[in-house]
């Protein structure tokens, strides 16, 4: 016989055939999976928990997100130091020596937090309203030194400000036009119109959300709701899911690695884990070309029981007596 | 209807198709592929083993995630927050998500220590592995076009790692637009093609024979079998 049906009867020469129904096999793997799926899905349902908004979140912790608008304006935020892809900052970017593929892809967003997070919303709620609108005039005539000082003088009341009905109140001080604005900001954010307007892009249609979940990620509550339900860092986060569902379990090589040193200490962890995952991973691609790699499953005795019954064929034809 | 002129002889037969793509497709398909190998009605007795299951089983999966997924995608993201049909069917996309990554991750642990890549075996390795990483993107974008509080974190964390190799300036996980194409349609495309791929390969060579003490190495896996 030639050609690779003739192969494939030269290939297994010598070895028994047996009839073998593929298309049936995969019928009934088809039903049993589906059967397994349906009952799980039927019992267990799957993961929903609600997603955060920006009014949920000035309405449950309104010190927190004037706090996080305060440094959004100030542009100490993490968004506002970031780097690339978001801004022209520094702080997140990471690199191995000469190696700085963050910086040499640049900054593409052109996120701008003190217009994007407070200024151009709080100039949307202007209108018809004399307080802001003079506020935000006073803070736009003022000189950076001058709005650095309110912000920064701000930013320390705020840490002993507490917060009743919605609204919040920060000890007296030197803020300008400051708490005029956070608390306009908090009142759009309480309505939920700010969650609307970190989405308009100039068009009708909207579906980049980088806006708000940069300004939430900033913030401290997100990160306590997701503590609460075990998703971060160094709870493994990136292998779970909300409640106790599964999450990306597959992931837990990448995640295993933000867990050891030197990833869990260095500012470049994130840069380093997916380079050693990258490396990890050309080596499975490779198994078959890799030394020792591709020698293991000869030395593991795996095969022997996954065939336990051709070596146990095979050991009766070279048995004494045997035909 | 019947030519007026004489048929060609073979040879000039074969000349003529010689430089025809058309034919030497079809002549490579059907000599790579014929039926006997494609869908084989025997085989040998060695694959009565579980292990050969779990690939099946990984594709039953893909097969109830793409249709649960095509479902999910007709209704639209918000669909299923706001149904109980909608969640049902959410809920069948879930589980059969995890299944498909148990049963991949058993046949990839389980194909290792066979060392299927031995015979000519390797480029069936390497789409194999290839299939599975691209699994992980997708379970990865679709963690993401959850629209839910997991959905937001995973976005929010993961955008560092990405951000960090550059390509955050072309792929935005706070993009839920193009998260949510890329999810629905240019993965799930890719998995399918790979995987239609994967199994053609498979029934082209059939399956590896088990490990002889006294063979070649596992690693000889660019050279055929000397009996191929």
């Amino acid at each position: 016989m030639s050609g690779p049906a003739g192969s494939q009867a030269a290939y297994y020469r010598g070895i028994p055939t047996v009839r073998y129904d593929l298309v049936k096999e995969f019928v009934v793997a088809m039903v049993v999976s589906g059967i397994v799926i349906v009952l799980l899905a039927g019992a267990l349902s799957s993961p929903d928990v609600p997603p955060l908004t920006i009014q949920a979140w000035a309405q449950a912790a309104p010190v927190d997100f004037v706090t996080t608008a305060t440094a959004e304006l100030a542009g100490t935020s993490d968004s506002a130091l970031y780097g690339p892809p978001y801004t022209d900052g520094s702080d997140s970017v990471q690199s191995i020596g000469i190696f700085d593929p963050q910086q040499w892809l640049g900054n593409s967003i052109h996120l701008d937090p003190p217009q994007d997070f407070v200024l151009g919303p709080l100039t949307y709620a202007s209108v018809g309203n004399a307080a802001l609108t003079s506020a935000l005039s006073q803070y736009d005539a003022a000189d950076g030194t001058s709005q650095q000082a309110w912000l920064s003088a701000y930013t320390d009341g705020l840490g002993t400000a507490t917060a009743q009905d919605g609204q919040i109140t920060v000890a007296a001080g030197d803020y300008g036009p400051v708490p005029v604005l956070m608390t306009s900001l908090l009142a759009e954010a309480n309505s939920g119109g700010l969650d609307g307007l970190l989405l308009t892009n100039g068009q009708f249609f909207a579906t980049d959300y980088t806006k708000p979940l940069l300004f939430m990620g900033d913030g401290q509550y997100l990160t306590d709701l997701a503590a609460a339900q075990h998703l971060t860092g160094d709870q493994w986060g990136v292998m779970n899911e909300t409640g106790q569902y599964p999450g990306q379990t597959w992931l837990w090589a990448f995640s295993m690695l933000y867990q050891l040193p030197p990833y869990n200490s260095d500012p470049n962890a994130d840069l380093l884990v997916v380079l050693t995952m990258a490396v990890l991973t050309a080596l499975l691609v490779l198994v078959p070309f890799i030394p020792i790699l591709r020698d293991i499953p000869r030395w593991v005795p795996v095969h022997r029981l996954i065939w336990r019954d051709y070596y146990r064929w095979r050991r009766s034809r070279s048995s004494p007596g045997s035909d | 209807m019947t030519s007026q002129t004489d048929p060609p002889e073979p040879a000039t037969q074969k000349a003529e198709t010689g430089s025809n793509w058309t034919a030497a497709i079809r002549r490579a398909v059907e000599h790579r592929l014929p039926w006997d190998n494609l869908l084989p009605d025997r085989q040998p007795f060695f694959v009565g083993s579980w292990v050969y299951v779990f690939g099946v089983v990984a594709i039953t999966s893909l097969v109830w995630v793409i249709g649960s997924g095509v479902v999910l995608a007709f209704f639209g993201p918000s669909w299923w927050h706001v149904s109980g049909i909608g969640r049902f069917v959410n809920s069948i996309h879930f589980w059969s998500v995890q299944l498909l990554f148990v049963f991949a991750v058993l046949h990839l642990w389980g194909q290792y220590f066979m060392a299927s890549w031995r015979d000519g075996r390797a480029t069936t390795w390497v789409v194999g592995v290839v299939i599975f990483l691209a699994a992980l993107v997708t379970g990865f974008t679709g963690y993401i076009a959850q629209q839910n509080l997991d959905a937001q974190w995973i976005a929010v964390n993961a955008k560092d790692a990405i951000n960090a190799t550059g390509a955050g300036a072309f792929f935005n996980p706070l993009d839920f637009g193009q998260i949510y194409g890329i999810h629905v349609m240019l993965l799930p495309i890719g998995v399918t093609v790979l995987v239609v791929l994967h199994v053609l390969q498979v029934r082209m060579r059939g399956v590896v024979k088990p490990i002889e003490p006294d063979a070649p190495k596992p690693g000889d896996a660019a050279t055929p079998s000397s009996a191929t």
